[in-house]
């Protein structure tokens, strides 16, 4: 057995370079991707039970009408924070959870391009998120919904819009910083023998989604700028009595905020895409077109964005343009839905509880797509903008499609981070207390819509009849809050098991699978030699003149469970040949470092100098210096 | 791993491409500030001729000096690339010369900018003055925050070149910085041409049509 | 019962260890032969274009028998210093084309959005 090589003690900083990759502190100074994953993945469902008490309350407050539980000043913050809690905090550091764990494992690399940077990715996002919540007691949380309509957002007094422009701009870097991280690994620092086509359709997604943010963010960030020194320096971006137009605003959010929601959900889709085929025991069909539609929505989502804007008074040719560019960009998630069932049929279908989320994505991706595709059209969606209707279609793809998908994700490749695989019975229990429970909230929703109800209302009068459905959905959402507890008491349960889930659980197709679970610090022994799509499952599996599934002979779960792939493959010589030798010569791995989250703490501190005092910015922006310095001055692996 | 390249001089790891990673990383990076400049831009392509008090362009822009400006930075972009081809040939002295130059016409655009600046503040234009006043100073403004970041990394190339920690070998970390250069570059060129020098309609003269 | 698994009972032979072989992807490995390196010559010679572009701007800018062609006078003069520095300084036209591949696409969509952004608000009408 290998063992990565010690670095040794070095004085380049104040203090020692860090060692440690045990206890708390080894957290604090890891650089290894599978941990920063994980932190990742933790804190984002730490928020996600923060984003569903704030949901709690938005629906305890609309259960009924002439609510009392919230005034209208705090329902505005409940669920403005809700969605930038959701879309911010949970659904995108979910996604950036399994692409940090998983791509340099799927992709057979011993790490990210560029570990410490990835650090520092996590902690901004953690401080970026602390910085946001933060407001609750400085002021008040940003109340102008997660989109931030100017002029309203620039009007509205108190800090709390400028604690959304700032906190935004902060997580914003966090995934840019990441984005561009991963999407060289990816390029990269694939295995030997890994083109592109035999990459597994989760990484293709990952990477389109990289794309979409590293092009994305920028365009927000200066909607960001302009809305906060709009508040903090009287400029007047948004002034319309001054010759501006606020219209920019929803341009520049807008430009940002489609390709935003395929970076929410095409995640999701990758995940999907490695569950079905492994559940149904059948490659997944058509790869070649999942992928191209995968390409295809981050090229089209680039050219649908004014969708959201078509009652603003374009005029009749900005909404035709738009209304036929979303309604293309339909075709290539159809491709997908197509495909996926072709995966499913007249397959050897099992049904554990990721098999559920997968499927349950499907069917409830669906469904929100077609509410999308009524949006499409631009008389319909006059009748539908602002109302409840809408709220209905983006849960459907948001909680049915990426928490589904994510979830899904959660329960198939917790056993491979920790070691145990999850309780299958309290997991179904989860799946269902979910699907039943969010159908129940955003089912009605859509008739709510078409009967009127406006969004972003704090309460509604009686007598419209909409009492009886904003009940039922209230009802929905306390199934999916017990959901949320039964996953919560399944992983704490799970942690007091011991690690005996085994490295290939679920006899799986890709390369994370080869490794022990968990995997060594260092991934795997050797680099695998990757020779087709599914490499783990034709190292397993061959076919039989009958086109039977045959195991292949000569041990493969033996070198498996060896943390390494000793080749068993029927037409292999085995790895000795080409493969590079890092086993047991002194992996060098990178080597853990304080200078990201020092780097990081100048954040939000300019944040806080800008609203409260240059001297704070000045201080946070002399640490973020020192940080960087400290950091470009210490190799990234001692020797 | 392809890590931090101007420091570890690692021996070369396997890559699919056959590329380093590092320069695929920072033309990532310049694509995107294509999108960051592009809102600022055409933020300000947007609201010109629409500010509803004065001073206008007209009234502040002087050419000739800001054509100073360009030339400085234009030229500063060639004693970056003469930066680099000194350091590839092993030419130490020369490379450090070259850097510092650069540096020192990064400093003097940066000094030109902040004197135009000031002149503009005191003839009435500042960043809450009117709308021409918010676009303008907050585009050139982030243009030179990037230059004044540019200088920096310069300058800190200069400093491990003393040190001895910049050989070489190590060629790749320069180049880096080279490109950012000459992003900000060309964003300067874009930005002299379109908002000095194409007339602003509320001068009453050329507009798109 | 027949299962849909494609044609792969054998492997194809695994793939040399070759310096970028990334066997199907479109960046190759040429970056350290490249033998048309600009010399110091050449790049003072693209500074001085850079420098006399710059100069005729300024002068077009001056003359007023121009000024219907202002416009586009100004912007073809710009696109060409873009593309010197791009092509010549920044090295594309000498490096692998995939860097120029990556840096143009963000260029495009820029300019494809927010021309379309502009477009909305009638800036070119």
């Amino acid at each position: 057995m290998s063992t990565a090589a010690m670095p040794n003690q070095r004085s380049g900083g104040l203090f020692r370079r860090p060692t440690a990759t045990g206890g708390v502190w080894g957290w604090i100074v890891t650089v290894d991707h599978k941990k920063i994953g994980i932190l990742y993945g933790a804190t984002a469902l730490i928020f996600l039970i923060v984003g569903g008490f704030e949901a709690m309350l938005i629906r305890a407050q609309l259960a009924q009408p002439n609510g009392q539980v919230l005034d209208a000043a705090t329902y505005n913050q409940m669920f403005t924070m809700h969605g930038l809690t959701m879309i911010f905090l949970v659904v995108m550091p979910l996604g950036a959870a399994f692409t940090n764990y998983l791509v340099p494992l799927m992709i057979g690399t011993r790490d990210v391009a560029f570990p410490r940077l990835n650090a520092l990715s996590y902690w901004i996002f953690l401080f970026g998120g602390i910085f946001l919540y933060s407001s609750f007691v400085l002021g008040g949380a940003p109340n102008g919904g997660w989109f931030g309509y100017a002029p309203n957002s620039v009007a509205t007094a108190g800090d709390n819009m400028s604690f959304y422009a700032i906190g935004l701009i902060i997580l914003g870097i966090a995934s840019t910083v990441s984005a561009v991280n991963l999407a060289v690994t990816i390029i990269n620092m694939r295995a030997p023998g890994m083109t592109l086509m035999r990459m597994p359709v989760f990484i293709w997604m990952t990477l389109v989604v990289q794309f979409l943010l590293i092009f994305a963010l920028p365009v927000i960030t200066i909607a960001l700028v302009e809305l906060l020194f709009d508040r903090q320096f009287g400029t007047f971006f948004f002034d319309a009595g001054h010759g501006a137009d606020p219209i920019l605003w929803q341009h520049l959010f807008w430009l940002f905020g489609h390709p935003e929601v395929y970076i929410l959900v095409l995640p999701a889709m990758g995940i999907v895409s490695e569950i079905l085929p492994v559940f149904s025991r059948r490659p997944l069909f058509g790869y070649a077109f999942i992928v191209f539609s995968g390409i295809a929505i981050g090229f089209m989502g680039w050219g649908v964005w004014a969708h959201h804007m078509f009652t603003d008074g374009l005029g009749p040719v900005a909404n035709s343009a738009f209304a036929i560019t979303t309604m293309f960009i339909a075709v290539p998630t159809g491709v997908k839905i197509f495909n996926w069932l072709g995966t499913l049929w007249k397959g050897d279908i099992r049904f554990p509880t990721p098999m559920l989320f997968a499927i349950g994505f499907v069917a409830l991706f669906v469904i929100g797509g077609l509410s999308g595709v009524t949006h499409a059209v631009v008389p319909s969606d006059y009748q539908q903008h602002d109302t409840y209707y809408v709220v209905a279609h983006f849960h459907y793809v948001l909680f049915g499609g990426a928490i589904f998908g994510l979830f899904g994700g959660v329960y198939y490749w917790f056993p491979k981070a920790f070691g145990r695989l999850l309780n299958e019975k309290l997991g179904k229990i989860h799946f269902w207390l979910f699907f039943i429970g969010m159908n129940l909230t955003f089912g009605p929703f859509h008739l709510l819509g078409m009967q009127g109800m406006p969004r972003r209302i704090y309460t509604y009068p009686a007598g419209h009849g909409w009492d009886f459905m904003n009940m039922v959905a209230t009802v929905g959402a306390l199934l999916m809050a017990v959901g949320m507890a039964v996953f919560t008491w399944n992983v704490i349960a799970t942690f007091r098991k011991p690690k005996d889930a085994g490295n290939d659980p679920w006899d799986a197709r890709t390369l994370e699978w080869t490794t022990s679970s968990p995997p060594p610090e260092y991934n795997f022994e050797e680099v695998p030699v990757v020779h087709s799509l599914d490499e783990f499952w034709y190292r397993k599996y061959a076919h039989s003149k009958d086109g039977e599934l045959v195991p292949v002979q000569s041990g493969a779960s033996d070198a498996a469970a060896k943390g390494s792939y000793g080749g068993g493959h029927a037409g292999d010589h085995g790895e000795g040949a080409d493969a590079d030798h890092g086993g047991g010569h002194g992996i060098h791995l990178p080597s853990p470092s304080y200078w990201p989250i020092v780097a990081a703490a100048g954040l939000p501190l300019i944040g806080y100098g800008i609203l409260y005092g240059w001297w704070m910015a000045f201080l946070g922006g002399a640490i973020m210096i020192v940080g960087l310095y400290g950091w470009v001055l210490e190799p990234s692996v001692e020797e | 791993m392809e890590e931090a390249r101007v420091l570890s001089g690692e021996h070369e790891e396997h890559t699919s491409t056959g590329l380093p990673t590092t320069k695929i990383a920072m033309w990532i990076f310049l694509s995107s500030e294509c999108l960051l400049f592009g809102a600022l831009i055409s933020t300000y392509l947007l609201y010109r001729g629409r500010s509803t008090v004065g001073p206008y362009p007209h009234d502040v822009f002087d050419i000739p000096y800001t054509s100073v400006s360009s030339f400085v930075l234009l030229f500063s972009s060639l004693t970056m690339v003469l930066s680099l081809s000194a350091l590839q040939r092993g030419e130490i002295r020369r490379f450090r010369i070259w850097t510092l130059t650069t540096a020192l016409l990064g400093v003097t655009f940066i000094g030109g900018q902040i004197y135009e600046f000031a002149t503009f503040a005191k003839e009435g234009l500042k960043l809450n003055t009117n709308l021409f006043g918010s676009t303008f100073f907050t585009l050139t403004g982030f243009h030179g925050a990037h230059v004044t970041v540019g200088i920096l990394m310069l300058l800190t190339l200069v400093g491990l070149s003393f040190l001895g920690k910049l050989p070489k070998e190590k060629a790749l970390g320069v180049e880096m910085v080279g490109l950012y250069w000459h992003f900000v570059d060309i964003v300067w060129i874009i930005i002299f041409t379109v908002i000095y020098l194409i007339p602003d309609p509320s001068s009453g003269q050329v507009t798109f049509s | 019962m027949m299962r849909q698994e494609p044609e792969k009972t054998k492997p194809p032979a695994p793939v040399a260890e070759e310096e970028g072989s990334g066997v199907g992807t479109p960046l190759r490995a040429r970056e350290h032969t490249e033998t048309h390196h600009p010399g110091p010559k050449q790049y003072v010679t693209i500074a001085a274009i850079l420098g006399l572009i710059t100069a005729a701007e300024v002068g077009v800018y001056y003359v007023e028998s121009l000024r219907d062609l202002l416009v586009f006078l100004l912007l073809g003069m710009m696109v060409v210093k873009f593309a010197l520095v791009v092509l010549w300084f920044m090295h594309v036209r000498f490096d692998n084309p995939g860097y120029g591949r990556i840096f143009a696409t963000g260029l495009a969509l820029a300019a494809t959005v927010y021309v379309i952004v502009l477009l909305t608000f009638g800036v070119f009408s």
